[in-house]
């Protein structure tokens, strides 16, 4: 684990308010999913699981084909669609469609693949203003941070904080009810909306049959983002992919239930291609950029590609008791919680951060409310394997191999392994009562990380071999 | 399936919470069982598979394989030791059907001790008197992995004098996770205060359990905290007259 990892994570645990920020907002988006796929609520909601992971297995075996589908149907409709291996092919693009058209400004949906690419940062610093339109990602670019969660991404901020934000950067009078600052934040992004040359979405699902980009919010500012600039680019990763329209039907059952706990976000937007003649709106141009950037390493991988069935839901984080605990900021990239710990490592390299698969208890939360059904805890034992072994070609910890490889031996020998147990006893503190702490030679590695937080319990008098064979 | 039962105690119940194993035994021979312990038993080798140690863990596994080759019926006092042979030992050995056909067959054999009392032997009164107010812990691995969830709670249900109080939630992780405890202390610390905040709030004296290792962490950080509430393992609460 890097320093910074444990920094972070030490840091947010510290931090009172932000814990109790956290822990609050987290509960009720997770009770307000529970209520909406509670038997009664949804008796189906099992089998819609199974149905989309169903669906999403075959798409991600099959994404060549759905891909090219995809992008004969959004060519029909007067689209085009651009593919791109990375962030700098994202940001070369825009950038050249921006100077083409003297494009200034560009106002922007939520969309965490274009966070995943830094792509604000890289369209200003060639001089463009790029604007977050979702209340929550506004504030968050206010802020100059990276969104805390994936669906809510200014969680951690209080009303307090978000007030004197704006104090600060809109050079406006101090505001503390949430609707005034939302009209303060509406009135400031409506000139923007009529003012800019271009709108840049991601998307939720990219519909094969239909060349169809569909995307769900709650704010409208998806609507005016894609409609009332002359231009729309949806940025998405390839792995958007679904094959037919009908599959929206059990994908917008889950992702509304699974994300906020609603039966459907306030608004879903289907869009395919630019205005035609005789519409009143849309945009003139319509362009899909279909990002790669470290996708396509995962697709040969039968064990770990369901990673690509995500549907960015952030259901897995709500339910994470140790997201719970951290927080976003701590992940050591845009996606956090479960979902950021398996898909991280596979689109950056296990040694971006090697902890990072191994910050959970397994404890298996997510894998309950995943709506596609990844196995996230089977992906992350997987990536577990995949550091130790990168650590052994790197030769990097290996006292803790050879640790694992005295287990093995020792756990192979029984009456070693018996030997021991009984010389570790002989050594422990006396008594029976619950050991608060060791004598300082003993107080190193894993026993003082133990007891850093926690009693530890007695050594008994005798093993159960050696009690069962004096019964 | 005769009446022949053998033991795998656990690691972790050998060598820190013998009597766990004892009692278990114990509730298995008044229900009429014979039990065996196989004495080259160790452990599972889940700590090595969780910690990304693949090929260690399948060294331990195979050591496992060959004690418990002979046992018609295995039961243990664990959900996540029961559920690493259960289901990941599979995993391990995908690359050798022969290794493969026995594991699927060890599969069918081996259970967590609540699950073999309501299913195997059918019965959920075993007899057992605790005149006390509990709380039950569900650990992650026995109610996700192996979906165990009523059959401790029927089993608790027939305790005479015992009063089982749910905490909210009961079904969220303790925080202990194997070598995550250690490796992620401080987090892990968080985890079992939020824990044990649950448990305090039900004004039980008892926490119930069906693994030790949740239950260590659990009074480990009760204990840290001055509190006089106890952890018991089910077997424990079972074998109480």
């Amino acid at each position: 684990m890097s320093v910074e990892f444990d920094r972070k994570i030490h840091d947010t645990l510290a931090d009172a308010d932000l814990q109790l920020a956290i822990y609050t907002a987290t509960a009720r988006l997770k009770d307000k999913r529970i209520e909406t796929v509670a038997p009664d609520a949804l008796p189906d909601y099992q089998e819609l699981r199974t149905q989309a992971n169903a669906v999403k297995k075959h798409t991600i075996e099959n994404l060549d084909y759905y891909l090219e589908e995809f992008e004969r149907n959004v060519e029909a409709h007067g689209g085009k669609v651009v593919y791109a291996k990375d962030g700098t092919e994202v940001a070369d693009f825009v950038l050249a469609l921006a100077k083409d058209r003297g494009a200034r400004l560009i106002v922007k949906s939520k969309s965490m693949t274009t966070e995943e690419v830094d792509l604000n940062e890289r369209l200003e610093h060639n001089g463009l203003e790029s604007v977050e339109t979702d209340l929550g990602e506004y504030i968050v670019q206010l802020a100059h941070e990276r969104p805390y969660h994936i669906v809510a991404p200014a969680l951690h901020l209080t009303r307090y904080d978000v007030a004197d934000l704006f104090t600060k950067r809109l050079n406006v009078p101090r505001e503390t009810v949430i609707e005034k600052q939302t009209a303060i934040a509406r009135s400031v992004l409506r000139q923007k909306f009529l003012a800019a040359d271009i709108g840049i979405s991601g998307a939720n699902f990219l519909v094969a049959d239909s060349g169809a980009v569909v995307l769900v919010e709650n704010e409208g500012n998806i609507r005016l983002t894609t409609s009332a600039p002359k231009i729309h680019i949806a940025i998405a990763g390839i792995e958007k992919m679904i094959p037919r329209a009908q599959d929206l039907a059990t994908f917008l059952k889950l992702l509304g239930r699974s994300g906020t706990g609603q039966l459907l976000t306030v608004y879903t937007s289907f869009l395919s291609g630019p205005r035609r003649s005789g519409e009143t709106d849309g945009p003139d141009e319509f362009y899909v950029v279909l990002l790669d950037n470290g996708r396509t390493r995962l697709l040969p991988d039968r064990g770990k590609r369901q990673s690509l069935y995500c549907i960015r839901c952030g259901a897995c984080l709500n339910a994470c008791p140790v997201y719970r605990k951290i927080g976003g900021h701590s992940f050591p990239w845009v996606y956090s919680g479960p979902i950021g710990a398996i898909i991280t490592p596979q689109f950056m390299g296990v040694s971006h951060e090697p902890g990072l698969p191994f910050a959970s208890s397994l404890c298996g939360a997510c894998a309950e409310v995943c709506p596609v059904k990844i196995d996230i805890p089977k992906v992350l034992l997987e990536l577990r394997s995949d550091v130790t072994k990168a650590e052994a070609r790197e030769k990097r910890n290996r006292l803790e191999k050879l640790a694992f490889r005295a287990f093995a031996w020792l756990m192979t020998h029984p009456r070693l392994y018996e030997m021991a147990g009984r010389l570790a006893a002989s050594v422990a503190p006396p008594g029976s009562g619950w050991i608060r702490g060791v004598p300082a030679p003993m107080n190193i590695g894993p026993l003082r990380a133990w007891l850093s937080q926690r009693d530890l319990p007695p050594a008994p008098a005798r093993s159960f071999r050696e009690m069962w064979r004096r019964r | 399936m005769g009446n022949r039962v053998s033991l795998f105690v656990t690691c972790i119940v050998d060598q820190l919470f013998p009597k766990v194993g004892m009692d278990m035994a114990d509730v298995l021979e008044r229900l009429g069982y014979q039990v065996d312990f196989p004495e080259n038993q160790t452990c599972c080798g889940q700590p090595a598979f969780n910690s990304g140690y693949r090929a260690e863990a399948r060294t331990v596994a195979r050591h496992f394989l060959a004690t418990f080759e002979s046992s018609e019926c295995i039961v243990a006092p664990s959900g996540s030791c029961t559920s690493m042979v259960a289901h990941h030992f599979a995993e391990l050995f995908q690359k050798e059907p022969e290794t493969l056909a026995r594991v699927h067959s060890l599969e069918k054999r081996i259970w967590e001790f609540s699950t073999f009392l309501t299913e195997v032997a059918g019965v959920d009164d075993v007899g057992a008197r605790l005149d006390d107010v509990v709380t039950f812990h569900d650990s992650c691995h026995g109610l996700r992995e192996l979906g165990i969830q009523a059959a401790p709670r029927r089993l608790l249900a027939r305790v005479r004098g015992l009063e089982l109080r749910e905490m909210q939630p009961a079904e969220e992780c303790c925080g202990f996770g194997g070598t995550f405890a250690v490796k992620f202390a401080e987090l892990s610390g968080a985890m079992a205060r939020t824990k044990i905040d649950a448990i305090l709030g039900t004004g039980a004296n008892t926490v119930v359990g069906l693994d030790v290792s949740c239950l260590m962490q659990i009074q480990g950080a009760l204990s840290r905290a001055g509190s006089k509430v106890r952890t018991m393992h089910l077997a424990e609460v079972l074998a109480s007259r």
